[in-house]
């Protein structure tokens, strides 16, 4: 096509691939919701229809993972470094590895949470979901920060965002602890096989937010260049 | 001379032919960055690109016209023999016209003023010989085609930066941008105007001394800037777009700055680009008119109306096209920057016409979305299709050089009655 050498040197920005794949990683973890809904109403067609849900969802930001991937050529000079563009999207991909791991364990086992757990565990659900939508909130000031050519106004903005990130991300912490002490109370009335998944399901549905929040440090060190 | 009216004619012909080729196909580049960022739609586009590009042409496209005309060749070298030079510049345009048709179907990015200065010092070295380039000027032009993409690029970058810390930082950029903005403006309206005033006019009667130029020059900023301030007053503030781009409003302000650095960016690619086409024309016109190789006499003002109409009808029979095609694969370039990137390379390419250096308007934009870029402004830049670009020259000048040696013994043997030298 004629005259179009000239539009070429503008190549695709990876923040809007970036911040599409996170708002997939969102919607998928927001998935459990439903899904530890049906877990503890014991309800197992709206489980594994939650579960595919969350498969599938997985799988589509596994898509898009490689699809920007394959859009960063070494040869893109950017606002931001291509190294961390691929971290976040790597630790935004593990967000989605660990609501898969914690849907496919329950699944797979078709496992019950011991009623005492419920209220805590719904909690730290929620709040996992919540670190996941401050991390899809932080990625979203992406584009303000390139306009602004990472002005102060604008980083200060990000960084009140990444520190309610951690807060929130302290409280699946301090929640996986209440978790873990009430499961250790239980332990003797429960098949031994139960109580250890039960462990590791509470350790997967903290990995949750541990990586959002990790999505969060990497948005960080883009900010500190 | 024999054939003198064939001559005319050819050059005319050639020229318009050129000049269209430049119209259809390189004011795009120029054009396109506009379009890109949705400050102009095509039609207004076309419209800007056509009243600019033919009032740049024609009154600050004298002295890159002088310089492509007589600055290149030490005309007492042929003498005896005016004929081979009018030759020579009738194959030097052809060649160029068709070495960029050809390349413009390839999409190969080639420029018209790397074409049209290889054509010219290729005839030169073959048909009359080594020591008739002025070597030294055509060192100087090289230099100014490493020069201008770096300057430009310096100048966008600081541009951006003042945006940045001026506007886009603050805790209310809307309201620092309806301050702030106006200022830009008037330096659009102001140097187009001043480094016009300084070197162009005589030719349309208008002769002015430095502080009159100077004078007229703040008077066209401030008028420009009063429609500026109209236009922005005029705009809609949408609250409701803020929340998916918080900075959706601001960049409707840039948009209305944008226009005018648009506006001045076709002028001052017509101001450096029309002398690659009727350069030559003015050069073979002098030599048939008075039967001698003049190294000074005045430009005709009916060929840079040539110059200027061929490139306006190149833009409304195909430029059109190529501006709708390149603007619409630029889509992230925002107001904000596509301003700093043009106001840039205008300023650049106008110093350049006043100073009658023949620079690429496309090199010297691309070096000006580099400083955005360097500034952290533009999302991605693919640095290979800007090596690409910036190389294009190694081979646009030989081949240039080589097509217009081939023109030049095809003329020489159609039209040549003089001595065999």
């Amino acid at each position: 096509m004629s005259g179009s050498y000239f539009s070429a040197i503008f190549g695709q920005s990876p923040v809007r691939p970036l911040q599409e794949h996170m708002g997939k990683i969102l919607a998928c973890v927001s998935e459990l919701t439903p899904f530890t809904k049906a877990v503890l109403e014991g309800d197992t067609g709206a489980m594994a229809r939650h579960h595919k849900n969350i498969v599938n969802m997985e799988n589509e930001a596994d898509a898009l993972k490689k699809q920007l991937r394959m859009r960063l050529p070494s040869t893109l000079f950017m606002p931001i470094d291509r190294r961390d563009v691929l971290e976040v999207l790597t630790m935004q991909d593990m967000v989605a590895g660990s609501a898969r791991d914690v849907a496919g364990l329950i699944t797979g086992r078709a496992m019950q949470i011991p009623e005492p757990l419920a209220k805590d565990y719904k909690k730290l659900i929620k709040r996992s979901i919540d670190a996941c939508q401050q991390a899809y909130d932080s990625i979203s000031e992406l584009d303000e920060l390139i306009e602004t050519g990472f002005g102060k106004e604008e980083r200060k903005r990000v960084g009140r965002l990444l520190m309610k990130l951690d807060v929130i991300e302290q409280d699946t912490d301090e929640l996986q602890v209440c978790l873990r002490n009430e499961l250790f109370k239980l332990e003797n009335e429960l098949h031994p096989v139960n109580v250890m998944f039960l462990y590791k399901i509470i350790d997967r549905t903290g990995n949750i937010g541990d990586r959002a929040q990790r999505v969060g440090s990497r948005l960080q060190l883009m900010l500190a260049r | 001379m024999e054939f003198s009216l064939w001559y005319l004619g050819l050059a005319a012909a050639f020229g318009l032919f050129m000049a269209w080729g430049i119209g259809a196909n390189d004011v795009a580049n120029a054009m396109a960055t506009s379009v890109g960022s949705k400050a102009l739609t095509i039609k207004q586009a076309i419209l800007v690109a056509a009243v600019f590009e033919f009032a740049g042409a024609f009154l600050a496209g004298g002295q890159v016209t002088a310089t492509i005309r007589n600055g290149i060749i030490d005309a007492s070298a042929v003498e005896n023999n005016p004929e081979l030079l009018i030759f020579g510049m009738l194959a030097a345009l052809l060649a160029a016209a068709v070495w960029l048709l050809l390349a413009s179907r390839k999409g190969w990015p080639v420029s018209t003023t790397h074409s049209i200065v290889g054509a010219i010092v290729g005839f030169a070295v073959v048909g009359i010989g080594v020591d008739s380039v002025y070597w030294s000027k055509v060192g100087t032009i090289a230099a100014s085609w490493v020069v201008s993409p770096m300057l430009s690029g310096f100048l966008a970058f600081f541009i951006f930066m003042s945006v940045q810390k001026l506007i886009l930082s603050k805790k209310d950029p809307l309201k620092h941008a309806r301050k702030y903005v106006p200022l830009y403006i008037f330096a659009v309206g102001f140097i187009m105007a001043l480094v016009t005033m300084l070197k162009g006019l005589k030719h349309i009667g208008l002769d002015l001394t430095y502080l009159q130029s100077l004078m007229v020059a703040i008077v066209s900023g401030i008028a420009t800037m009063s429609i500026g301030i109209i236009a922005i007053r005029r705009i809609k503030i949408d609250p409701r777009q803020q929340s998916d781009f918080r900075f959706a409003n601001v960049e409707k302000i840039f948009g209305v700055l944008m226009v005018f650095t648009a506006c001045g960016m076709a002028f001052a690619h017509g101001s450096n680009d029309v002398a690659n086409a009727v350069g030559p024309v003015a050069a073979v016109v002098s030599i048939v008119k008075t039967g001698v190789v003049a190294q000074k006499s005045a430009l005709a003002t009916w060929i840079l109306l040539l110059g200027a109409i061929g490139i306006v009808l190149g833009l409304a029979t195909y430029g059109f096209k190529v501006i709708r095609t390149v603007g619409k694969n630029i889509t992230e370039l925002t107001p904000s920057r596509g301003f700093a990137a043009e106001l840039a390379a205008a300023t650049t390419v106008v110093i350049a016409s006043g100073t009658g250096l023949p620079i690429s308007t496309t090199h010297t934009l691309v070096g000006a979305v580099l400083g955005v870029g360097i500034a952290r402004g533009i999302g991605a830049i693919n640095l290979r299709v800007v090596r690409n670009i910036m190389l294009s020259w190694i081979i646009t000048l030989p081949a240039g050089g080589i097509l217009a040696v081939l023109f030049f013994f095809l003329l020489k043997g159609i039209f040549y009655s003089g001595p065999i030298v």
